[in-house]
Protein backbone atom coordinates (compact mmCIF):
# COMPACT_ATOMS: atom_id res chain seq x y z
CA UNK A 1 0.00 0.00 0.00
CA UNK A 2 1.38 3.34 -0.96
CA UNK A 3 -0.11 5.42 1.78
CA UNK A 4 -0.68 4.91 5.45
CA UNK A 5 -4.24 3.71 5.67
CA UNK A 6 -6.76 5.97 7.29
CA UNK A 7 -8.53 4.04 10.01
CA UNK A 8 -12.12 4.85 10.71
CA UNK A 9 -14.51 3.63 13.36
CA UNK A 10 -15.92 1.15 10.85
CA UNK A 11 -12.71 -0.62 10.17
CA UNK A 12 -10.48 0.24 13.05
CA UNK A 13 -7.93 -2.49 12.41
CA UNK A 14 -7.45 -4.03 9.02
CA UNK A 15 -5.72 -7.32 9.17
CA UNK A 16 -2.67 -7.45 6.94
CA UNK A 17 -1.31 -10.80 5.91
CA UNK A 18 2.32 -11.31 5.16
CA UNK A 19 3.54 -13.29 2.17
CA UNK A 20 5.33 -16.40 3.37
CA UNK A 21 9.00 -16.73 2.47
CA UNK A 22 8.09 -20.11 1.03
CA UNK A 23 5.14 -18.79 -1.02
CA UNK A 24 6.48 -20.60 -4.06
CA UNK A 25 5.71 -23.93 -2.39
CA UNK A 26 2.05 -23.06 -1.96
CA UNK A 27 0.91 -23.92 -5.48
CA UNK A 28 2.32 -26.22 -8.12
CA UNK A 29 2.22 -23.41 -10.68
CA UNK A 30 4.31 -21.21 -8.35
CA UNK A 31 6.80 -24.04 -7.91
CA UNK A 32 7.10 -24.48 -11.66
CA UNK A 33 7.63 -20.72 -11.92
CA UNK A 34 10.45 -20.65 -9.39
CA UNK A 35 12.11 -23.68 -11.04
CA UNK A 36 11.85 -21.89 -14.39
CA UNK A 37 13.49 -18.82 -12.88
CA UNK A 38 16.19 -20.93 -11.23
CA UNK A 39 17.18 -22.19 -14.67
CA UNK A 40 19.11 -18.90 -14.90
CA UNK A 41 21.71 -20.18 -12.43
CA UNK A 42 22.19 -23.33 -14.50
CA UNK A 43 22.55 -21.34 -17.71
CA UNK A 44 25.30 -19.36 -16.01
CA UNK A 45 26.94 -22.65 -14.98
CA UNK A 46 26.77 -23.91 -18.57
CA UNK A 47 28.59 -20.79 -19.78
CA UNK A 48 31.33 -21.28 -17.17
CA UNK A 49 31.61 -24.98 -18.11
CA UNK A 50 31.92 -24.01 -21.79
CA UNK A 51 34.49 -21.30 -21.12
CA UNK A 52 36.60 -23.77 -19.14
CA UNK A 53 36.41 -26.07 -22.15
CA UNK A 54 37.56 -23.35 -24.52
CA UNK A 55 40.39 -22.54 -22.15
CA UNK A 56 41.43 -26.20 -22.03
CA UNK A 57 41.44 -26.43 -25.83
CA UNK A 58 43.57 -23.32 -26.00
CA UNK A 59 46.10 -24.55 -23.40
CA UNK A 60 46.97 -27.79 -25.19
CA UNK A 61 46.17 -31.48 -25.68
CA UNK A 62 46.91 -32.41 -22.05
CA UNK A 63 44.60 -29.75 -20.68
CA UNK A 64 41.87 -30.74 -23.12
CA UNK A 65 42.17 -34.40 -22.06
CA UNK A 66 42.08 -33.33 -18.40
CA UNK A 67 38.94 -31.33 -19.13
CA UNK A 68 37.28 -34.33 -20.80
CA UNK A 69 38.24 -36.55 -17.85
CA UNK A 70 36.90 -33.97 -15.43
CA UNK A 71 33.64 -33.77 -17.35
CA UNK A 72 33.41 -37.58 -17.18
CA UNK A 73 33.66 -37.69 -13.37
CA UNK A 74 30.43 -38.90 -11.76
CA UNK A 75 29.92 -35.65 -9.87
CA UNK A 76 30.16 -33.51 -13.02
CA UNK A 77 27.89 -35.86 -14.94
CA UNK A 78 25.24 -35.52 -12.23
CA UNK A 79 25.66 -31.74 -12.16
CA UNK A 80 25.31 -31.58 -15.93
CA UNK A 81 22.29 -33.89 -15.98
CA UNK A 82 20.55 -31.58 -13.51
CA UNK A 83 21.65 -28.62 -15.63
CA UNK A 84 20.27 -30.33 -18.72
CA UNK A 85 16.90 -30.69 -17.00
CA UNK A 86 16.86 -26.99 -16.20
CA UNK A 87 17.99 -25.75 -19.63
CA UNK A 88 15.36 -27.92 -21.32
CA UNK A 89 12.80 -26.55 -18.87
CA UNK A 90 13.95 -23.06 -19.82
CA UNK A 91 13.68 -23.80 -23.54
CA UNK A 92 10.24 -25.41 -23.32
CA UNK A 93 8.74 -22.70 -21.09
CA UNK A 94 10.37 -20.01 -23.20
CA UNK A 95 8.94 -21.31 -26.46
CA UNK A 96 5.52 -21.86 -24.92
CA UNK A 97 5.36 -18.32 -23.56
CA UNK A 98 6.86 -16.59 -26.59
CA UNK A 99 3.48 -16.17 -28.36
CA UNK A 100 2.24 -14.14 -25.36
CA UNK A 101 4.71 -11.33 -25.96
CA UNK A 102 4.87 -11.62 -29.73
CA UNK A 103 1.70 -11.00 -31.61
CA UNK A 104 2.37 -11.47 -35.30
CA UNK A 105 0.06 -10.22 -37.99
CA UNK A 106 0.04 -11.79 -41.41
CA UNK A 107 -2.13 -10.26 -44.12
CA UNK A 108 -4.18 -8.36 -41.59
CA UNK A 109 -4.89 -11.40 -39.45
CA UNK A 110 -3.47 -12.45 -36.11
CA UNK A 111 -1.28 -15.52 -36.45
CA UNK A 112 -2.50 -18.11 -33.89
CA UNK A 113 -0.21 -18.36 -30.87
CA UNK A 114 0.37 -22.08 -31.35
CA UNK A 115 1.92 -21.48 -34.75
CA UNK A 116 4.47 -19.14 -33.22
CA UNK A 117 5.28 -21.76 -30.59
CA UNK A 118 5.61 -24.44 -33.28
CA UNK A 119 7.90 -22.17 -35.29
CA UNK A 120 10.06 -21.80 -32.19
CA UNK A 121 10.20 -25.56 -31.65
CA UNK A 122 11.07 -25.99 -35.31
CA UNK A 123 13.94 -23.53 -35.02
CA UNK A 124 15.11 -25.36 -31.91
CA UNK A 125 15.17 -28.67 -33.75
CA UNK A 126 17.08 -27.19 -36.70
CA UNK A 127 19.63 -25.41 -34.49
CA UNK A 128 20.19 -28.57 -32.43
CA UNK A 129 20.60 -30.69 -35.53
CA UNK A 130 23.13 -28.33 -37.08
CA UNK A 131 25.23 -28.15 -33.91
CA UNK A 132 25.05 -31.93 -33.43
CA UNK A 133 26.17 -32.53 -37.02
CA UNK A 134 29.09 -30.12 -36.68
CA UNK A 135 30.30 -31.73 -33.47
CA UNK A 136 29.64 -35.37 -34.29
CA UNK A 137 30.91 -35.62 -37.86
CA UNK B 1 -24.40 -38.62 -1.74
CA UNK B 2 -24.33 -36.71 1.53
CA UNK B 3 -27.04 -34.08 1.90
CA UNK B 4 -24.85 -31.63 3.80
CA UNK B 5 -21.45 -30.11 3.19
CA UNK B 6 -19.09 -28.36 5.55
CA UNK B 7 -17.79 -24.85 4.92
CA UNK B 8 -14.68 -23.60 6.72
CA UNK B 9 -15.00 -19.84 6.63
CA UNK B 10 -12.40 -17.32 7.72
CA UNK B 11 -13.83 -14.90 10.27
CA UNK B 12 -12.20 -11.67 11.33
CA UNK B 13 -13.98 -9.38 13.74
CA UNK B 14 -11.67 -6.43 14.33
CA UNK B 15 -13.62 -5.18 17.33
CA UNK B 16 -12.93 -8.37 19.27
CA UNK B 17 -10.16 -10.29 17.49
CA UNK B 18 -6.57 -9.45 16.68
CA UNK B 19 -6.31 -12.03 13.93
CA UNK B 20 -8.58 -14.13 11.73
CA UNK B 21 -10.03 -17.42 12.93
CA UNK B 22 -11.77 -20.27 11.12
CA UNK B 23 -15.43 -21.06 11.71
CA UNK B 24 -17.07 -24.21 10.43
CA UNK B 25 -20.65 -24.25 9.16
CA UNK B 26 -22.69 -27.16 7.89
CA UNK B 27 -25.01 -26.28 5.04
CA UNK B 28 -27.33 -28.33 2.83
CA UNK B 29 -25.60 -29.78 -0.19
CA UNK B 30 -27.38 -29.19 -3.46
CA UNK B 31 -25.71 -29.93 -6.74
CA UNK B 32 -26.84 -26.65 -8.33
CA UNK B 33 -25.48 -24.57 -5.44
CA UNK B 34 -22.42 -22.42 -5.79
CA UNK B 35 -20.21 -21.32 -2.87
CA UNK B 36 -22.02 -17.99 -2.79
CA UNK B 37 -25.36 -19.78 -2.31
CA UNK B 38 -23.88 -21.60 0.67
CA UNK B 39 -22.58 -18.31 2.13
CA UNK B 40 -26.01 -16.73 1.67
CA UNK B 41 -27.59 -19.73 3.37
CA UNK B 42 -25.26 -19.19 6.33
CA UNK B 43 -26.04 -15.49 6.41
CA UNK B 44 -29.82 -16.05 6.25
CA UNK B 45 -30.26 -19.20 8.34
CA UNK B 46 -27.28 -19.76 10.62
CA UNK B 47 -25.19 -16.69 11.38
CA UNK B 48 -26.28 -13.23 10.33
CA UNK B 49 -22.99 -11.69 11.41
CA UNK B 50 -20.95 -13.19 8.53
CA UNK B 51 -19.81 -10.43 6.17
CA UNK B 52 -19.00 -10.82 2.49
CA UNK B 53 -19.49 -8.92 -0.75
CA UNK B 54 -21.73 -10.03 -3.57
CA UNK B 55 -24.17 -8.58 -6.01
CA UNK B 56 -25.13 -10.01 -9.38
CA UNK B 57 -24.69 -13.80 -8.89
CA UNK B 58 -23.88 -14.13 -12.59
CA UNK B 59 -20.18 -13.40 -12.96
CA UNK B 60 -20.35 -9.83 -14.16
CA UNK B 61 -20.24 -7.53 -11.11
CA UNK B 62 -16.88 -8.86 -9.94
CA UNK B 63 -17.59 -8.42 -6.23
CA UNK B 64 -17.75 -11.99 -4.89
CA UNK B 65 -14.11 -12.96 -5.44
CA UNK B 66 -12.73 -15.11 -2.59
CA UNK B 67 -10.18 -17.83 -2.06
CA UNK B 68 -11.87 -21.21 -2.37
CA UNK B 69 -9.58 -23.99 -1.18
CA UNK B 70 -6.66 -21.65 -1.76
CA UNK B 71 -7.58 -20.62 -5.31
CA UNK B 72 -8.94 -17.18 -6.20
CA UNK B 73 -12.46 -17.76 -7.52
CA UNK B 74 -15.69 -15.96 -8.21
CA UNK B 75 -17.86 -17.67 -5.60
CA UNK B 76 -20.93 -17.24 -7.80
CA UNK B 77 -19.34 -19.51 -10.41
CA UNK B 78 -17.74 -22.11 -8.14
CA UNK B 79 -19.94 -25.13 -7.54
CA UNK B 80 -20.00 -27.00 -4.26
CA UNK B 81 -20.35 -30.21 -6.25
CA UNK B 82 -16.78 -29.80 -7.50
CA UNK B 83 -15.50 -30.11 -3.92
CA UNK B 84 -18.03 -32.42 -2.23
CA UNK B 85 -17.88 -34.42 -0.10
CA UNK B 86 -14.76 -32.65 1.22
CA UNK B 87 -15.17 -29.47 3.21
CA UNK B 88 -14.77 -26.20 1.32
CA UNK B 89 -12.44 -23.59 2.74
CA UNK B 90 -13.46 -20.00 2.02
CA UNK B 91 -11.00 -17.17 2.69
CA UNK B 92 -10.81 -13.51 1.74
CA UNK B 93 -8.69 -12.76 -1.35
CA UNK B 94 -4.99 -12.85 -0.54
CA UNK B 95 -2.62 -9.90 -1.01
CA UNK B 96 -5.22 -7.45 0.33
CA UNK B 97 -5.83 -6.32 3.91
CA UNK B 98 -8.96 -7.81 5.50
CA UNK B 99 -11.62 -5.37 6.64
CA UNK B 100 -13.94 -7.96 8.17
CA UNK B 101 -14.52 -11.68 7.59
CA UNK B 102 -14.40 -12.17 3.81
CA UNK B 103 -14.36 -8.48 2.91
CA UNK B 104 -11.07 -7.09 1.62
CA UNK B 105 -9.80 -3.54 1.41
CA UNK B 106 -9.29 -2.60 -2.27
CA UNK B 107 -8.49 1.12 -2.14
CA UNK B 108 -5.00 0.39 -3.38
CA UNK B 109 -6.37 -0.90 -6.68
CA UNK B 110 -8.91 1.92 -6.87
CA UNK B 111 -6.07 4.45 -6.60
CA UNK B 112 -3.93 2.66 -9.18
CA UNK B 113 -6.59 2.20 -11.82
CA UNK B 114 -7.10 5.88 -12.77
CA UNK B 115 -3.32 6.34 -12.98
CA UNK B 116 -3.26 4.30 -16.21
CA UNK B 117 -6.13 6.35 -17.68
CA UNK B 118 -8.45 3.48 -18.61
CA UNK B 119 -10.61 5.57 -20.89
CA UNK B 120 -10.32 6.88 -24.43
CA UNK B 121 -7.87 9.76 -24.55
CA UNK B 122 -8.02 12.11 -27.54
CA UNK B 123 -5.68 14.97 -28.34
CA UNK B 124 -8.60 16.67 -29.96
CA UNK B 125 -12.20 15.52 -29.88
CA UNK B 126 -13.85 15.26 -33.27
CA UNK B 127 -16.74 17.70 -33.62
CA UNK B 128 -20.12 16.02 -33.20
CA UNK B 129 -21.09 16.94 -36.75
CA UNK B 130 -18.38 14.65 -38.14
CA UNK B 131 -20.12 11.66 -36.64
CA UNK B 132 -18.89 8.76 -34.59
CA UNK B 133 -15.47 7.14 -34.45
CA UNK B 134 -15.74 4.12 -36.65
CA UNK B 135 -13.98 0.85 -36.13
CA UNK B 136 -13.83 -2.39 -38.08
CA UNK B 137 -14.55 -5.76 -36.45
CA UNK B 138 -10.85 -6.62 -36.85
CA UNK B 139 -9.88 -3.46 -34.97
CA UNK B 140 -12.35 -4.35 -32.25
CA UNK B 141 -10.88 -7.85 -31.99
CA UNK B 142 -7.47 -6.36 -31.20
CA UNK B 143 -8.56 -5.20 -27.75
CA UNK B 144 -11.89 -6.91 -27.09
CA UNK B 145 -10.38 -9.63 -24.93
CA UNK B 146 -8.84 -7.05 -22.57
CA UNK B 147 -12.09 -5.11 -22.34
CA UNK B 148 -13.82 -8.06 -20.67
CA UNK B 149 -12.20 -7.27 -17.30
CA UNK B 150 -14.71 -6.94 -14.44
CA UNK B 151 -12.20 -5.70 -11.83
CA UNK B 152 -12.82 -8.72 -9.61
CA UNK B 153 -9.18 -8.65 -8.40
CA UNK B 154 -8.68 -12.40 -8.66
CA UNK B 155 -5.55 -11.66 -10.68
CA UNK B 156 -4.15 -9.51 -7.87
CA UNK B 157 -4.80 -12.30 -5.40
CA UNK B 158 -2.98 -14.76 -7.69
CA UNK B 159 0.00 -12.48 -8.34
CA UNK B 160 2.98 -13.13 -6.07
CA UNK B 161 4.73 -10.01 -7.40
CA UNK B 162 1.87 -7.86 -6.13
CA UNK B 163 1.89 -9.73 -2.84
CA UNK B 164 5.60 -9.10 -2.40
CA UNK B 165 5.64 -5.51 -3.67
CA UNK B 166 2.32 -3.67 -3.27
CA UNK B 167 3.73 -0.79 -5.32
CA UNK B 168 3.46 -3.01 -8.40
CA UNK B 169 0.71 -1.72 -10.68
CA UNK B 170 -0.72 -5.20 -11.04
CA UNK B 171 -2.29 -7.33 -13.78
CA UNK B 172 -5.78 -5.86 -14.29
CA UNK B 173 -4.64 -2.22 -14.39
CA UNK B 174 -1.96 -2.98 -17.00
CA UNK B 175 -4.35 -5.11 -19.08
CA UNK B 176 -6.85 -2.26 -19.03
CA UNK B 177 -4.17 0.21 -20.08
CA UNK B 178 -3.38 -2.12 -22.97
CA UNK B 179 -7.09 -2.37 -23.80
CA UNK B 180 -7.10 1.38 -24.54
CA UNK B 181 -3.67 1.43 -26.17
CA UNK B 182 -4.87 -1.08 -28.74
CA UNK B 183 -8.06 0.85 -29.43
CA UNK B 184 -7.84 2.71 -32.75
CA UNK B 185 -9.85 5.62 -31.31
CA UNK B 186 -7.36 6.21 -28.52
CA UNK B 187 -4.35 8.54 -28.52
CA UNK B 188 -3.25 8.18 -24.89
CA UNK B 189 -0.62 5.45 -25.11
CA UNK B 190 2.21 7.92 -24.52
CA UNK B 191 0.65 9.21 -21.30
CA UNK B 192 0.04 5.67 -20.08
CA UNK B 193 3.59 4.68 -20.95
CA UNK B 194 4.92 7.36 -18.58
CA UNK B 195 3.14 5.66 -15.72
CA UNK B 196 3.80 2.09 -16.77
CA UNK B 197 7.42 2.30 -17.91
CA UNK B 198 8.43 2.75 -14.28
CA UNK B 199 9.88 -0.18 -12.42
CA UNK B 200 6.60 -0.62 -10.52
CA UNK B 201 4.74 -0.57 -13.83
CA UNK B 202 5.40 -3.35 -16.28
CA UNK B 203 9.02 -4.15 -15.39
CA UNK B 204 8.19 -5.59 -11.99
CA UNK B 205 6.27 -8.44 -13.64
CA UNK B 206 8.21 -11.70 -13.82
CA UNK B 207 5.58 -13.50 -15.89
CA UNK B 208 4.38 -15.98 -13.32
CA UNK B 209 1.29 -16.21 -15.49
CA UNK B 210 -1.15 -17.01 -12.68
CA UNK B 211 -3.18 -13.86 -13.34
CA UNK B 212 -4.16 -15.30 -16.69
CA UNK B 213 -4.80 -18.75 -15.22
CA UNK B 214 -7.30 -17.48 -12.63
CA UNK B 215 -9.07 -14.83 -14.76
CA UNK B 216 -12.77 -15.73 -14.97
CA UNK B 217 -13.16 -13.58 -18.10
CA UNK B 218 -10.15 -14.90 -20.07
CA UNK B 219 -8.60 -11.45 -20.20
CA UNK B 220 -4.99 -12.74 -20.24
CA UNK B 221 -3.30 -9.93 -18.28
CA UNK B 222 0.05 -11.77 -18.40
CA UNK B 223 0.00 -11.63 -22.20
CA UNK B 224 -0.97 -7.96 -22.12
CA UNK B 225 1.99 -7.15 -19.87
CA UNK B 226 4.50 -9.01 -22.06
CA UNK B 227 3.19 -7.25 -25.17
CA UNK B 228 3.47 -3.98 -23.32
CA UNK B 229 7.08 -4.74 -22.40
CA UNK B 230 7.91 -5.40 -26.04
CA UNK B 231 6.43 -2.11 -27.22
CA UNK B 232 7.99 -0.20 -24.31
CA UNK B 233 11.38 -1.66 -25.19
CA UNK B 234 10.96 -0.62 -28.83
CA UNK B 235 9.96 2.88 -27.73
CA UNK B 236 12.99 3.04 -25.50
CA UNK B 237 15.35 2.14 -28.33
CA UNK B 238 13.66 4.60 -30.64
CA UNK B 239 14.01 7.48 -28.19
CA UNK B 240 17.57 6.40 -27.45
CA UNK B 241 18.67 6.16 -31.07
CA UNK B 242 16.66 9.15 -32.23
CA UNK B 243 16.50 11.60 -29.33
CA UNK B 244 15.58 14.32 -31.82
CA UNK B 245 12.45 12.38 -32.78
CA UNK B 246 9.15 13.80 -31.72
CA UNK B 247 8.49 13.60 -28.00
CA UNK C 1 8.46 13.65 -17.49
CA UNK C 2 9.00 9.99 -16.81
CA UNK C 3 12.19 8.97 -15.10
CA UNK C 4 14.66 7.40 -17.47
CA UNK C 5 15.13 3.79 -16.61
CA UNK C 6 17.35 1.18 -18.20
CA UNK C 7 14.84 -1.61 -17.50
CA UNK C 8 13.83 -1.73 -21.21
CA UNK C 9 17.46 -2.37 -22.20
CA UNK C 10 17.92 -5.03 -19.52
CA UNK C 11 14.68 -6.70 -20.52
CA UNK C 12 15.60 -6.70 -24.20
CA UNK C 13 18.95 -8.31 -23.41
CA UNK C 14 17.16 -10.77 -21.14
CA UNK C 15 14.75 -11.70 -23.92
CA UNK C 16 17.32 -11.96 -26.67
CA UNK C 17 19.56 -13.99 -24.36
CA UNK C 18 16.63 -16.20 -23.46
CA UNK C 19 16.00 -17.05 -27.09
CA UNK C 20 19.67 -17.78 -27.75
CA UNK C 21 19.98 -19.87 -24.59
CA UNK C 22 16.84 -21.85 -25.42
CA UNK C 23 17.89 -22.54 -29.01
CA UNK C 24 21.55 -23.42 -28.57
CA UNK C 25 22.37 -24.47 -25.03
CA UNK C 26 20.43 -27.74 -24.59
CA UNK C 27 22.15 -29.56 -27.46
CA UNK C 28 25.63 -28.34 -26.54
CA UNK C 29 25.14 -29.35 -22.94
CA UNK C 30 23.70 -32.71 -23.98
CA UNK C 31 26.81 -33.41 -26.05
CA UNK C 32 29.57 -32.01 -23.84
CA UNK C 33 27.95 -32.69 -20.48
CA UNK C 34 26.36 -36.09 -21.06
CA UNK C 35 26.98 -37.80 -24.41
CA UNK C 36 30.78 -37.38 -24.61
CA UNK C 37 31.49 -37.99 -20.89
CA UNK C 38 29.39 -41.17 -20.91
CA UNK C 39 31.21 -42.36 -24.03
CA UNK C 40 28.01 -42.56 -26.10
CA UNK C 41 29.91 -40.76 -28.85
CA UNK C 42 33.50 -39.76 -29.18
CA UNK C 43 34.40 -36.21 -28.24
CA UNK C 44 36.00 -34.20 -31.06
CA UNK C 45 39.79 -34.26 -30.95
CA UNK C 46 41.74 -31.25 -29.70
CA UNK C 47 42.82 -30.38 -33.26
CA UNK C 48 39.23 -30.51 -34.46
CA UNK C 49 38.09 -28.31 -31.56
CA UNK C 50 40.91 -25.86 -32.17
CA UNK C 51 40.00 -25.68 -35.82
CA UNK C 52 36.37 -25.09 -34.93
CA UNK C 53 36.94 -22.47 -32.26
CA UNK C 54 39.63 -20.80 -34.34
CA UNK C 55 37.15 -19.99 -37.09
CA UNK C 56 36.05 -16.34 -36.85
CA UNK C 57 32.38 -17.23 -37.24
CA UNK C 58 32.52 -19.76 -34.40
CA UNK C 59 34.28 -17.24 -32.25
CA UNK C 60 31.65 -14.65 -32.97
CA UNK C 61 28.94 -17.22 -32.25
CA UNK C 62 30.54 -18.29 -28.98
CA UNK C 63 30.97 -14.69 -27.87
CA UNK C 64 27.38 -13.72 -28.62
CA UNK C 65 25.99 -16.94 -27.15
CA UNK C 66 27.99 -16.66 -23.92
CA UNK C 67 27.45 -12.96 -23.24
CA UNK C 68 23.77 -12.99 -24.11
CA UNK C 69 23.15 -16.12 -22.03
CA UNK C 70 24.98 -14.47 -19.12
CA UNK C 71 22.97 -11.25 -19.36
CA UNK C 72 19.80 -13.30 -19.59
CA UNK C 73 20.73 -15.32 -16.54
CA UNK C 74 21.79 -12.22 -14.57
CA UNK C 75 18.46 -10.49 -15.15
CA UNK C 76 16.39 -13.51 -14.28
CA UNK C 77 18.44 -14.43 -11.26
CA UNK C 78 18.09 -10.90 -9.96
CA UNK C 79 14.31 -11.24 -9.94
CA UNK C 80 14.54 -14.77 -8.52
CA UNK C 81 16.42 -13.32 -5.56
CA UNK C 82 13.87 -10.51 -5.20
CA UNK C 83 10.85 -12.81 -5.28
CA UNK C 84 12.11 -16.10 -3.94
CA UNK C 85 13.96 -14.76 -0.93
CA UNK C 86 12.17 -11.42 -0.46
CA UNK C 87 15.40 -9.48 -0.27
CA UNK C 88 14.55 -6.58 -2.54
CA UNK C 89 16.01 -4.17 0.01
CA UNK C 90 19.45 -5.50 -0.94
CA UNK C 91 18.77 -4.14 -4.42
CA UNK C 92 22.20 -2.58 -5.10
CA UNK C 93 24.10 -5.60 -3.84
CA UNK C 94 22.00 -7.98 -5.96
CA UNK C 95 22.44 -5.85 -9.07
CA UNK C 96 26.17 -5.69 -8.53
CA UNK C 97 26.37 -9.45 -8.04
CA UNK C 98 24.16 -10.37 -11.01
CA UNK C 99 25.06 -7.85 -13.71
CA UNK C 100 28.61 -7.39 -12.40
CA UNK C 101 29.16 -11.15 -12.55
CA UNK C 102 27.76 -11.30 -16.08
CA UNK C 103 30.04 -8.48 -17.22
CA UNK C 104 33.16 -10.01 -15.63
CA UNK C 105 32.45 -13.39 -17.24
CA UNK C 106 31.74 -11.68 -20.58
CA UNK C 107 35.12 -9.97 -20.45
CA UNK C 108 36.72 -13.33 -19.70
CA UNK C 109 34.91 -14.77 -22.73
CA UNK C 110 36.28 -11.98 -24.92
CA UNK C 111 39.84 -12.44 -23.63
CA UNK C 112 39.70 -16.23 -24.05
CA UNK C 113 38.37 -16.07 -27.60
CA UNK C 114 40.81 -13.31 -28.49
CA UNK C 115 43.78 -15.47 -27.55
CA UNK C 116 42.78 -18.59 -29.46
CA UNK C 117 45.59 -19.15 -31.95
Amino acid sequence: MNETPIYTEYHPRWYRRRVSTYWWLERSSYLLFILRELSSAFIAWFVVFTLLGIRAVKLGPDSYQAYLNWAASPFLIIVNLVTLFFVVLHAATWFNLAPKAMVVHWRGRKVPGEWIAYANYGAWAVASLVIALILLI
Amino acid sequence: MADTISLQVIRYRPESETEPTTQEYTVPFRKEWVVLDALNYIKDQIDGTLSFRWSCRMGICGSCGMMVNGEPKLTCATFLADYAPNPVRVEPLTNFPIVRDLVIEMSDFMRKLPRVKPWIVRDQEKPLSEGEYRQTPEELDEYKQYSMCINCLLCYAACPVYGLDPHFMGPAAIALAQRYNLDTRDEGSKERMEELSQHEGIWGCTFVGECTAVCPKHVDPAGAIQRYKLSAAMDWFKSFLMPWGKK
Amino acid sequence: MAKRTIEPLLWTLFSAGGVIAALFIPIQLLLFGVVFPLGLAEAPSRERMLGLIGHPLTRLYLFVMCTMALLHAAHRFRFTLYDGLQIKHLNELINLFCYGGAIVLSIWTLVLLWHIP
